[in-house]
Order: C-alpha cells, then structure tokens, then sequence
C-alpha cells in the first residue's frame, strides 16, 4: 500500500507553574496525576475546536513510575480528565527526556498515519517521588565496569564534565545562572510566560510551609529573581568538595507538569486547529553515562543531518538547563557565545526548574512563543541531555515565518 | 450577649466538639482581579468524618472574619471565599452539640450564634463566594446562602437542608434567605419535601438547576475553575443572572402547597414543618433580620420538643446502632456464604432471591414442587433484572451476570448440594416447614445455615428436630423486600454463635438493618402491629365508627392509617399472625371474628376506590357485625397506646430484644414508624403513657428527651 509521511504540527501546550519538591513546597499536599490530569483539561479548553473523541493517544511520562505516576498514567490521566473512555493511553520514560519522547514518538504515529491528533505531556513530582526511588541498579554495572559509579548521580556527571573542558570555569557557569534568573524575570514581566501556565488549586495543612487551607499555585515557585554572582559564590558544592557544581548553576528538585497537542498538519487544518510549530526532525544519542551532558551535542549534529539543516540555519534554542555546564559545552561546540541571544531567550531550567519528565513539552512551548513573537526565524531547537548517557534534540519550524529578515 | 461571650459559653456545654477550623488563605486572582481571600473549612480529618459547626467551630469561623473583615475594609483583598476539605463542604450542626442542650437560652444562643457569625459574610465590605466542592448538609449549605454568589461541582452527591427531617427548622438562614434566593415554590421542595422524604438529598446538577448555585464546574478542576468565574465576575466579565421571584399569590400558593406536603406526612403531627412553613411565608417581606430572628425563636423551641429530640434519638439509631446490631456474635465467627438457596418459588422467595443475586452476587437456587413453579419463578426474577436494565439502574453485562445467577432446579439435592445457606420461604405451617427443613438437612453440609422466613412460628420448634438445630436462624424480612430495610435475625434455642454471626454477616451484604431478637411469638414489629391493630380493630367491632378510629391515630402522624395498613399487608396475612400471637398470648390477643370474615370472603380490606375516592365498602360493611359501645378519637388513642406499651415493657421483660432502642429501630425501620415519634418508646415516655402502663420510661432522661 502507498504511504505518504505527513508534517507533524505542534499545537498547542501548556504546563503547571513548577514547585519546589519537598514538605514546604506548593505541591507537597497535591498528587502527581492530578497535576497532568489539569494540564490535559486546560489544552482541551483553549482548544474548542478539538472535538476530544478525535484524540487518537494520550501519551504522558514519568521517571518513577509508581504510586501517584503508576498505572499506566497515560491512560488513568486521560480517563480522570474526562476524555471519552475509547481515547487510549500509555506512560513513556527516558528520564528527563519523557516528555520530549511522548511528543516524537507520538509524532512518529501521526506521520506513519497511525494517529491524527495525540496528546503527549509528562509529569514529575520529585516531592512525592524522589530521585532513585525503588531502583535497583544491576550490580554487572560496577562489577564489570560498565559504568561508573558516579554515572548513577547526576550532579557528579555534570561534575565530570567540568573535567573534561576544564576550560567551562564555574565563574563563567555561575555567570550563565544569572543570566537565566534575569531572563526569566523580565519574560515574566513582559507575560511571555503566563500565558500556557495552568494555575492549579494546592491544599496546605502543614502551618511550617505557610498558610493553611486551599490556595492557588499560579507563578513558578522555584525562581530566584535578584540572584547575584556575589550569592551564587558562596554556595555549597554538594556532589564534589571544592567542586563546581552548586544548587545556583544547576535546575533544582522540582514538581510539575507539562501537556502539549499534536496534530497531522492537515487534520489541524480541517479542525481549525492553531499550528505554532511544524516538526522537522528529532534524533537521540547516546553517549558515556559518566557525561551524560555532552549528549545534546551529538544529538543535535545527527537531528540536524537528518533535516538537511548546518548550526547556522537555527536561529532559536530553547535548551534545558539541567546544569549550566551543559549547555556551555553544547554552545561551545557549536561557537555560540554565552550570551547569545537566540540561546533561552526566556530564561531556563535554572529560574523555573526541572520536574524531569515533564521538561521537555516546557521547551516547546517556550519555542513556540519565540517562534510566535519573531516571525524573522525560521528554525528552532529544544535540546536536553538524559540521564545514563543520552541526549535529545528536536528541531522545528516557525510557521509564521515570514521569509528572510 | 456579645457573639464572642455567646460561643465561649456554648462551647463550655459542649467539650467534646470536633472544632472546625477555618483556615485563611490568600491568593492571586486570575486576570489580575486582585487578591481573594479563600477560607477552608477544615475539621482536620479525612472525608470520612466530615466537617461540622458547632460552638468552637463558629468561633473559629468568627475569627478568620475578624482578619478577612478587616482586610476587605483596608482594601487589601477584592473578595472572599469560602470552600471545604477534599469531598466535603460542611455537613452543618454538630447534632450532639444539640443534644446536650438543656435550656431554651442555650438553644436559643445556639441559633443566634451561628447568624452572628454567617451575616458577617454577607456584610463584608467585598463580594463574597461559596464554592461548594463536596457534601454540603444543613449549616454548611447555609454557611454559603449567606455568600454573594455560589458555585458548585457537578460531583457534589449530597446537598441538603435535613433540619425539618430531624425536627428542626433550616436555623442559620435557610428558611430566611432561600425563598428569596430561589423562589419559595423550589425552597419549600428542598426545605420541606425533600426533607420529609427520607431526607432525599440534591445532587450538584440539581443545586445548579435550582438556582442555589450561578456556576457549576465539574470536579476535576472546581476549585480552579470557580476562582477564574471568580474573578470574571470581579471583572465584570461575567453576569450573574437570577429568576424574578414572583412576591404575590404564587407566594401564599407555594407556602399552601407546602402545608399540604407537610399534611400528607405528618398530619399535623410534628411541628418542625409548619414552622419552617411559617418562616417562608414571613420572609415574603424580604426582612432577613426579621427572618433570622423568626428562625432563631423556631430553632429553640423545637430544640425543646420531644419531637426533635425523638428525632435525634432516631437518627442515631438508624445512622449508628443498626451499624453495629446490638447481641450480635463477633463478626469473625461467620462463615463464607458463596451461594444461597431458596425454597419455594412464589412470589416472597422469588423477591428474595433477587435481593440475594443483586446485593452478594452469588449463585442462587430456587426449588419447588414441580418445574413450572420454578420456571415461572426464575422467569419472575429475569423480568425484573430486565427491568433494571431498561431503567438503566444496571448495565446490559450486569444484568446478565446476575440472570446467570438465579437459576432453578426439581431437585433439592442438586440444587443446594454445594449452598452456604438455603432460606425457606414455604407455607407458613408448623409441620410443612420441618418437613422442608428435614429435607435440606439430608442434602447440605452439616454447617450450612438453614434459615426460615417465617413471620411468627416457632423457629426453635422448627429446628427442634433436626441432627444440626445448631445452624437454624430466623431471617425475617419486611414487605416490599427490596424496600423496607429491616431484618429481624431470630437467635433459636439452639442456634450457635457462629451460624447466627454469619446470619448477620448476610444481612450485612444485603444492606438491611439487622436487629436480633429473641425466638418469641411474631418476633418485633408484628407483634406491637398486631397488639397496636388489635386495639384498634377491637374497637371497630365493638362499634366505633371507622371514621373516628382513622382521625383518633392522625396525632401520630403514622406513614399510613391502620385501616390502610391492613389492606397492604393483606387481611389473610393479619389473621394468621393474629392467630398466632392469640394463641401465644390468649389474655391479650384476640382473634377478630370480622377479620375472620373478611378473609374468608376474600376482601382485600375495608376501603373500595369509587370515582378515585376511597370509600367503606358497602359489601364488607353488610358482612361483618358490630357492637354498640362507641368511643371518642381520644379513647381509642389512649386504648391502642397503651396496649403498645403493655406489650414493650412485656417484650423487654422477656428479653425478645436487648434494649427499647432495639424495639425503636425496628418500628422505624420495618414499619415506617416516624422519626418525631423515635420510632415508639420516646413518644410514649414523653405522652405519659409508659408511667401510667408500667409504672416507669422507657428510655434514660436524655437519650430522646431534654435532659435533665
């Protein structure tokens, strides 16, 4: 039978404010599920349009796939929020990547004509469910070598990293957190932010984390506007001493969730569907677990060989920073300044943070808005490193483009 | 008295109050609408023990409105709100902060206490909500009439104002504020009808649909969506609209439709009724103070009333005793039922087998003398599930689960081989029961429980002569079966505890009120029906009119006259029971010659239908024979209650149950005896009639009665 690939258009996604994980933070009391479930509802609503039946897979993520982020949450998210009981779903994992893999692996789907329409999103609630809860490493790891011990924790690999281009300082790090703090204050001021955050409801009956009662979670928890070099200087290095890794120049622990839309672009079409972002190609790379954060770097050589695309032709990154080292590396391996303005122009990971799994859709939607206010740019990336060695890269289009600047 | 000092001494009379704290919290708006301040109201328990007001609670509600008032009036906040814990919104009064009460001052302040305390929302300076996210009853659902707006979530599975139901009138605002709300037509269906129909309760929907609510949300985001048509409202993005309430007639004819409601139920025989009723129709001047005040003057004096504490009393018992039966055998001594038989295959075992296959969902097995029978038995039961079915009460695989269930077969031994527990429901004869009990015990194990029916034999003769009496219990259900939630567990001579325990353990999968009583003549309920109709019936034939005996019970306020009642038990039925309580107990039952009649000529009772009018029966009244002795409506009362009361402090004599309670629960629970009534023993204390029988009360000061 003949088969004709079709474009996968991003559109439409939106997360939760992210919190803090831990007994004070604003989702203490609040369970994951609940967190995506409000994500999938709110895409439903901004998009009236959709008529829900037609939604052919929920796809949702999750690192620790137990408890509150069990039983298939893909399907128990879409059946709490109410999709029709005939739209089916599945969990996806990659780590930090989870998010980012239910969008292009859904997205295979819709070009293989498998789907017209999917909902792929993630959720980490790192309160609840905390990093390398109930696993079980295969001792053949140590015993034969496989791996390094220090590929198990994250802020060791980045540690690592620094070892390996000694010439990425923690000055010039804690340089780039600033900057990321900033960015995100000032996208914040301008609205750039809000628009795709779904407030949700947050109980507290704990009188240690603040008032008692429901409240509503609305603004990211985990910024920190006003960080200075000055106070970033004397943070402690937890995962080496004397190292450079600290809680200022790496995303934090975080709760969250993230939702996004995707449709065959021309069922969005038929539907009347919005269209921010049409897929150009994806690509994951593995590479030494021990520097898991070199991994954007491959990724992003092989998702731009696939497109036909070089470094030059994308004008917007929107790259998660897991640790500023991270994405030093990758802009240094591509010659990017620091300060690049293409580079996270809405600050990142850092200000707003990191639920692992639900990441990657965060990227998107960022993009999205870049793509949405510069209508001059025609390509754009999300990127993010994974842990045990692996990076992601997706590459998109700006359909309001509007030719050469 | 200041509100502060009104509550601090309330609270004193009341030390065991779960309090309710009323947390304040304050959040951003969406659409930059400003900042809301929220208040939960939260007991500090999960959903299974749901917030409640009492004295402490409203003080504490009290403060977090000294802080909201003031914020409001600084200007800090643009609103407030109100919402609950997960699944519950508030449940209204803590009724054991009612019960203690022994003052009208107390019940008074009571009252006045909690408008003290709800008026300041709707005098807060912002606009105030209500988000009703769960279970809102009674002070809960007033707590938010008080608010500006309301919304509620379509999840909600129970709202009401269950006041007049217990014998109390919606106190906190209810009767003043919802009329004007909603109209007083809708009002007086929540306030009065529903409540009178077993306390029926509103889902989300309806609370939308009424009016009560501007907003409904579904609950998977309520709080979130209420506080965005929060600020919509804020923003003027949003108009709340509300139906023109209609303040001539149609006014006086609600309030007239209610008394006629309130008639048919009660004839006149509680006041709790008339004077929410009153409320309603002073409140058509749109005074709310006066309003509150009227309900405040309402709420104490009915606190005062045998009624409402009869009323209490009997919700206690049917929310809390029949939970916990009273002598049963602890619970780990049942044995598994995993499957029943039934024998016989007329219409009561065909009920009973239907209950059996829908609430335990095992196989069940009926037999009888040939296979016709049979069929047309199982057929019976297979035509009511497809009537479920076509009500959409079940789902086509459930009603094919449960046909597959109830089958039939001629042969005893196939039939109940492998049953847990095999019920009769055969002809109600002494030798024809042993002979089907002598039966069974030849094909089923030794520890299958054989139980019986019957309405009044002798469940120890019964069993008398078995190999195993030790596994024979009374298992006596009320007509209509499916309806009527009692179920009176009779203990025989010989019954063990773990047969009598997995009893109680069947009757507990088939969601009945369990009551254990003793192996005596009709068990409870029939025989104070029968010593109750005897008086009455006695006085027919000796001459008194029946006219005058049908006005002579309506102080009771009885769900139905017992002229009525005899025609639905069925007058052959009666008879039988009569007999044999007449011959148990020969110096106070006596068999009605003109019952007798009636049953051999085949009437169904005294009353025809003559162009849709209940009338005598010409043909009934020219068969039986009457004397010339005539009493007063008076007289007969007084003659029927204390045969009743005669008869109770017999039955608790004899041990036929444990305590009165027992016998109050089943009344109410089996023969629809009311709750102003508490079931019969708190009326008969509070009318004097205990003294004047047996020379004592029923029932401990207190217990269903102001105490001392």
């Amino acid at each position: 039978m003949p088969r004709t690939a079709r474009d996968v258009v991003f559109v439409d996604g939106v997360r939760t404010p992210f919190g803090k994980a831990g007994p004070k933070g604003i989702y203490a009391e609040t369970r994951a599920d609940d967190l995506v479930v409000k994500c999938i509802r709110e895409l439903v609503r901004r998009n009236p349009n959709l008529p829900v039946e037609r939604i052919d897979e929920v796809a949702i993520a999750a690192t620790t796939q137990i408890g509150d982020q069990g039983l298939t949450i893909g399907r128990t998210a879409g059946l709490l929020a109410g999709l029709p009981k005939s739209v089916p779903g599945y969990a996806i994992d990659r780590m930090c990547a989870g998010a980012m893999t239910a969008v292009t692996t859904t997205a295979g789907g819709i070009a293989f004509g498998a789907y017209d329409i999917v909902v792929a999103g993630g959720v980490e609630h790192m309160g609840r469910h905390p990093m390398g809860e109930g696993v079980d490493p295969n001792p053949r790891f140590v015993s034969e070598k496989l791996v390094d011990e220090s590929a198990l924790f994250m802020g060791m690999t980045a540690e690592n990293l620094h070892d390996r281009f000694p010439h990425i300082t923690k000055e010039r790090c804690d340089a780039y957190a600033v900057r990321s703090q900033e960015k995100a204050a000032k996208a914040y001021a301008n609205g750039d932010i809000q628009p795709d955050l779904v407030p949700i409801a947050v109980r507290n009956t704990n009188p240690a984390a603040g008032e008692t009662g429901w409240g509503l979670s609305t603004t990211d928890e985990p910024m920190r506007p006003g960080t200075t070099l000055e106070s970033l200087a004397g943070l402690k290095t937890p995962f080496r001493p004397h190292g450079n890794i600290t809680a200022g120049n790496a995303a934090g622990l975080n709760d969250g969730a993230t939702a996004s839309l995707l449709a065959a672009e021309d069922v969005a079409e038929e539907l009347g569907l919005p269209v921010k972002m049409r897929l150009v190609s994806y690509a994951y790379v593995g590479v030494e677990p021990e520097v898991m954060g070199i991994g954007p770097v491959p990724a992003t050589e092989k998702a731009l060989a696939k497109a036909g695309l070089t470094i030059d032709d994308i004008q917007a990154f929107e790259i998660n920073e897991a640790f500023a080292v991270q994405v030093l590396a990758m802009l240094d391996h591509f010659g990017i300044a620091d300060d690049d303005e293409r580079v996270n122009p809405y600050g990142g990971a850092i200000a707003f943070g990191h639920p692992l799994a639900s990441s990657g859709v965060r990227l998107m939607t960022q993009l999205a808005r870049r793509f949405e206010q510069r209508p001059d740019v025609r390509y754009g990336l999300t990127s993010m490193c994974i842990g045990f060695g692996m990076g992601a890269t997706v590459i998109w289009e700006n359909p309001h483009f509007e030719g050469g600047k | 008295m200041s509100t502060t000092e009104l509550l601090k001494r309330a609270a004193e009379l009341f030390p065991g109050e779960v309090v309710t704290t009323a947390h304040v919290r304050h959040l951003d708006l969406p659409l930059q609408a400003g900042k809301l301040a929220l208040i939960t109201l939260d007991n500090g328990f999960d959903h299974t023990k749901p917030t409640t007001f009492g004295p402490g609670s409203l003080a504490k509600l009290s403060e977090a409105l000294d802080q909201v008032e003031a914020e409001a009036a600084e200007g800090t906040i643009v609103a407030a709100a109100i919402t609950g814990k997960p699944f519950i919104f508030a449940v209204g009064a803590d009724l054991k902060g009612v019960e203690v009460l022994k003052e009208h001052s107390d019940a008074l302040a009571i009252g006045k206490g909690g408008h003290d305390v709800f008026k300041r929302i709707a005098a807060l300076p912002v606009p105030s909500f209500a988000f009703y996210n769960g279970a809102a009853m009674g002070g809960g659902v007033e707590v938010g009439l008080h608010a500006t707006y309301r919304t509620v979530s379509s999840g909600v599975p129970a709202f009401s104002l269950p006041e007049v139901f217990l014998g109390l009138v919606p106190g906190w605002g209810g009767c003043t504020i919802l009329p004007n709300l909603i109209g007083p037509s809708k009002a007086i269906k929540v306030i009065i009808e529903n409540s009178m129909s077993q306390n029926k309760q509103l889902k989300g929907a309806e609370v939308f649909e009424l009016g009560i609510a501007d907003a409904i949300f579904e609950p998977a985001d309520f709080l979130e969506q209420s506080i965005l048509w929060a600020a919509k409202v804020l923003k003027g993005e949003v108009a709340v609209e509300r139906e023109e309430i209609d303040r001539g007639k149609a006014w006086d004819d609600a309030v007239a439709w209610g008394r006629l409601v309130a008639d048919a139920k009660v004839h006149g025989a509680a006041p709790a009724a008339y004077k929410a009723l009153d409320i309603i129709q002073q409140v058509k001047d749109q005074d709310l103070q006066a309003g509150f005040d009227a309900e405040d003057t309402a709420l104490a004096d009915l606190i005062m009333t045998g009624e409402l504490r009869s009323g209490l009393y009997a919700f206690n018992l049917v929310q809390r005793r029949a939970k916990k039966p009273f002598g049963a055998p602890d619970k780990s001594l049942a044995r598994p039922v995993s499957k029943v038989g039934v024998v016989g295959a007329g219409l009561m075992a065909s009920q009973l087998a239907l209950l059996f296959a829908r609430r335990m969902e095992v196989p069940v097995v009926l037999t009888d003398i040939d296979q016709e029978r049979i069929d047309k038995g199982v057929g019976y039961v297979h035509a009511e599930i497809d009537k479920l079915l076509a009500k959409g009460r079940i789902g086509n695989d459930k009603a094919n689960k449960l046909k597959g269930l109830v089958t039939g077969h001629l042969d005893k031994a196939v039939a109940f081989g492998d049953a847990d527990f095999v019920i009769e429901a055969v002809f109600e004869e002494m030798g024809v029961k042993q002979n089907v009990f002598a039966e069974l015990e030849a094909v089923v194990s030794p520890t299958t429980i054989l139980a019986t029916n019957t309405s009044s034999l002798s469940v120890t003769e019964m069993a008398s002569k078995l190999q195993h009496p030790e596994r024979v219990v009374g298992f006596h259900f009320f007509n209509p079966v499916a309806i009527l939630p009692l179920l009176e567990i009779v203990r025989a001579e010989k019954t063990d505890d773990a047969s009598l325990a997995t009893a109680f353990g069947v009757a507990k999968k088939l969601k009945k009120t369990a009551v254990l009583t003793k192996d005596a003549p009709a068990f409870v309920v029939n025989r104070i029906l029968l010593r109750f109709m005897d008086a009455i019936q006695s006085s027919i034939d000796e001459g008194t009119p029946i006219e005058t005996i049908e006005k002579a019970v309506l102080p009771l306020g009885l769900p139905m006259s017992p002229i009525v009642l005899l025609e639905l038990v069925g007058p052959a039925i009666a008879l039988h029971v009569s007999e044999t309580l007449a011959a148990a107990f020969p110096e106070r039952y006596t068999v009605s010659e003109n019952l007798t009649k009636l049953v051999k000529a085949g009437k169904r009772g005294f009353y025809v239908w003559q162009d849709g009018q209940q009338v005598l029966d010409p043909e009934v009244l020219a068969l039986l024979s009457f004397g010339d002795t005539v009493l007063t409506e008076e007289q007969v009362l007084a003659k029927a209650l204390d045969a009743v009361a005669q008869e109770i402090g017999l039955m608790l004599d004899e041990g036929v149950v444990g305590e009165a309670q027992d016998i109050d629960l089943c009344m109410i629970t089996g023969a629809g005896w009311p709750f102003h009534l508490g079931g019969i023993t708190p009326y008969l204390d509070r009318e004097g009639v205990s003294e004047r029988v047996i020379g004592k009360k029923f029932l401990a000061p207190g217990l269903a009665s102001v105490p001392a």
